[in-house]
């Protein structure tokens, strides 16, 4: 489902003197389906630039970079768009959303893109939220209020809202508490069993081991010291 | 797999738009192209050109040279007539100040009547219906239909106007700094709006503003423009997280964190 | 006599005028610009129409003036000793024997023959102007017809009185084409527009002359739920009896008694006579 090669990135400052910042190169990864595999290294790494990369958030530098078919490295942006919709999930740190929308509406968008009948999409956002033991009465409410846990939450809730055959997670399990940390590795599992291609950074190192099958060490492509 | 494919027309396409006041450069060479059901998000500081592209694709001024295909036909150079006939039913034009999209002397009803009225309704109770549907569309109380827009707070104005432009159900709607001067809260109830109402129409969107944090929550893809020109292109997040020309950088770098 | 160019204006400005109202003719409803002449009366006295009639009037017309239906008011008889004066024409009072009717807010009860000419005094030509204040925007407008602005007015009559309250000044369109203002006659003539007369409007200040030829259709404004009415006020003539006609609502004593009487006195004397 990932195919990535010879992928590098680099960071230009045109407004520091065109200062270069080389992240990553000749990265290599593969993730089939059903697999989930955990980025490793330490902070700075470029576990993360990997996973925007992945996401299609960063513009790759050179290499290859294919997510379900679709090279990244040459996509349009109307192709990753549709990419995104339908195929490739993203759970991120951060929550960015229109401050007035309400927790369910958030969590019930993704399907709302992809034509769910209204009622369907609030369900099945609904379903996930208590699953995750989000309190019913803040479901009306804008996540912009939320405490960190429950944000996490509902941003899970949006990744997961969708059966996407490719999921990229960033810190899944950060903020949470230990029920709820149960829930989201039980969902992981579900979504590897259906056929998921997983991608994940996980800090939690007794989650990462419970559901990835695979650690690939993002240091390793780390350029050189050299500049 | 990704259920998008090069080969499906575009809603609308534009190609080498330029636009010049006496020796001074309005906007040059422009290319774009939007899908229905799109938003594309024009950014820029003033100046650099993003209202002059959107008031030559909306007529308000004629362009110098260049093509914009809209269903076959460009809308540049089509005949006046048939230009405003698009402009009151399918293409929709939201003003920064509302007051120069309203009838400010004309009552709520009456603004969002205009265009089914123009378009040849003439019961007045399926009117007033629509404008009432409307009006609770857009979040403000339908019995407040017979009050005229002065009465209204800007952030109200400015619904009103979106209203006025999306009863005839348009395809294409062109955004002007559609949360100018309104506060903060207000702006973002109108982004929620816009966004749902763009959502559920299936409308394809054209929005000018200098506030990148609108186009982060509105637009699917980013054009920046400097000096009449569009340095970079691309899916929103990406030019504003990861921006590759130096104008872009220092536009994103400049942006106060919220 | 041997002072004035018959009926006052210069030939030259007749040609101009008749070509305007030729003009008006051809594309009925459409304000064609003419060159608006000082007139020895002030604007607003019916400049417009008194041009449009100097330029029709010959020797052996029979002319009748009315104001507000009436032919014994300042302004009908100061116009109509204008122009005994200037063109030496004979006058009425009748409306069957003119020839030549100049009105101002009224069309004749009296229906109007082929043989006549309905002038009308307009104050304001363009029926957009309150709701679009741009002149070049109205003329586009009418230019591609795009009238939707006038429902939008008989809209916000419905809205804020309940009715069409526009009560004088109703606007219509003109051989499906030109929407008009058919200046301030009241609605009740309205009907009265598809006429077999000649029918010939002239605004002075606003240098505009427009035209119905003989049995054009004139459609007046309405939406298909609240419909065009020809109203009036609901009462009888004091002074005929006439329940059909237009009526003029008078005060007839100090005591504030009130009554109605035909505001075309010369329908109301025929009837007596």
């Amino acid at each position: 489902m990932i195919s990535v090669s010879h992928l590098s990135k680099r960071f230009v400052l045109h407004n520091q003197g065109g200062a270069e910042i080389p992240v990553l190169t000749e990265a290599a990864l593969t993730v089939a389906p059903g697999e989930c595999v955990a980025l490793t290294g330490a902070s700075g790494s470029g576990k993360s630039t990997l996973l925007r990369l992945l996401q299609g958030n960063y513009v790759p530098g050179g290499g290859s970079l294919v997510v379900a078919g679709l090279d990244l490295a040459t996509a349009s942006a109307r192709e990753v768009s549709a990419l995104r919709r339908g195929t490739l999930g993203y759970v991120s740190q951060f929550l960015r959303v229109v401050p007035r929308v309400p927790a369910v509406e958030v969590v019930a968008e993704p399907l709302a893109a992809l034509g769910v009948p209204e009622e369907e999409a609030r369900a099945r956002a609904e379903a996930l939220l208590a699953r995750l033991n989000l309190p019913e009465r803040l479901w009306p409410l804008s996540p912009t209020t939320f405490s960190g846990g429950e944000q996490q939450r509902v941003n899970i809730a949006r990744g997961f809202v969708h059966p996407y055959p490719v999921l990229l997670l960033d810190e899944p399990t950060a903020s949470l508490d230990p029920v709820n940390r149960a829930v989201v590795l039980d969902l992981i599992r579900e979504a590897k069993a259906r056929g998921a291609a997983v991608v994940g950074i996980f800090h939690d190192g007794p989650a990462r081991a419970e559901v990835a099958d695979r650690e690939v060490d993002v240091s390793v492509f780390a350029p050189r010291a050299a500049s | 797999m990704s259920g998008v494919t090069e080969s499906d027309p575009p809603l609308l396409s534009v190609r080498g738009l330029t636009k010049s006041y006496g020796g001074r450069i309005g906007c040059a060479g422009i290319d774009l192209e939007l899908w229905p059901g799109e938003v594309l998000g024009i950014v820029g500081e003033s100046g650099s050109g993003k209202s002059t592209l959107l008031a030559c694709l909306a007529g308000h001024l004629e362009a110098d040279a260049g093509t914009a295909l809209y269903a076959g036909r460009d809308v540049l150079t089509l005949p006046e007539p048939a230009r405003r006939r698009l402009g009151r039913t399918e293409w929709a034009f939201v003003h920064q100040h509302a007051r120069d999209g309203l009838r400010m002397n004309v009552s709520a009803g009456g603004n969002v009547g205009e265009r089914l009225m123009a378009g040849g309704a003439r019961h007045y109770g399926d009117i007033r219906r629509t404008a009432e549907d409307w009006l609770a569309r857009v979040e403000i109380d339908p019995a407040r239909i017979d009050d005229r827009p002065s009465q209204f707070s800007g952030g109200m104005q400015q619904r009103l106007q979106i209203a006025r432009g999306l009863v005839t159900g348009p395809k294409l709607v062109l955004m002007d700094e559609p949360t100018g001067g309104l506060d903060v809260s207000v702006q973002a109830r109108l982004l929620d709006l816009l966004r749902g109402l763009v959502r559920r129409m299936g409308l394809s969107a054209i929005v000018v503003t200098h506030d990148l944090g609108v186009v982060r929550l509105l637009a699917d893809r980013l054009m920046v423009m400097k000096d009449g020109r569009a340095v970079e292109t691309g899916l929103t997040d990406r030019v504003l997280d990861d921006p590759q020309h130096g104008y872009t950088q220092l536009l994103v770098s400049s942006v106060l964190p919220t | 006599m041997t002072d004035y160019n018959f009926a006052y204006l210069d030939e030259p400005t007749k040609k101009m005028i008749r070509r305007a109202i030729l003009k008006g003719l051809a594309v009925p409803g459409y304000q064609v610009p003419f060159a608006s002449r000082e007139m020895p009366m002030p604007c607003g006295w019916g400049t417009g129409g008194v041009q449009v009639t100097a330029a029709c009037l010959m020797p052996k017309d029979v002319l009748k003036v009315i104001d507000q239906g009436a032919d014994d008011t300042t302004n009908a008889v100061s116009i109509r000793a204008f122009f005994a004066r200037v063109a030496g024409v004979a006058t009425t009072t009748r409306t069957a024997k003119a020839s030549i009717i100049q009105t101002r807010h009224r069309i004749p009860e009296t229906p109007l023959r082929e043989d006549q000419i309905l002038v009308y005094q307009v104050p304001i030509p363009e029926p957009l102007r309150f709701l679009e204040p741009r002149e070049t925007e109205t003329r586009r407008m009418h230019a591609l017809e795009e009238y939707g602005l006038m429902h939008v007015k008989l809209y916000e009559d419905i809205a804020r009185h309940g009715a069409i309250a526009t009560s004088y000044a109703y606007p219509a369109m003109v051989n499906d084409r030109y929407v008009f203002d058919p200046s301030p006659i009241p609605r009740f003539d309205n009907p009265k527009l598809e006429s077999p007369a000649i029918q010939l409007f002239g605004a002075g200040r606003e240098q505009r002359i427009y035209a119905i030829p003989p049995h054009t259709r004139v459609v007046s404004l309405d939406f298909e739920d609240h419909p065009f009415e020809a109203s009036k006020a609901d009462g009888v003539c004091a002074l005929c009896g006439a329940e059909d006609s237009y009526l003029d609502e008078i005060v007839a004593d100090d005591a504030g008694t009130r009554r109605f009487q035909c505001s075309d006195t010369d329908w109301c004397a025929e009837r007596r006579a």
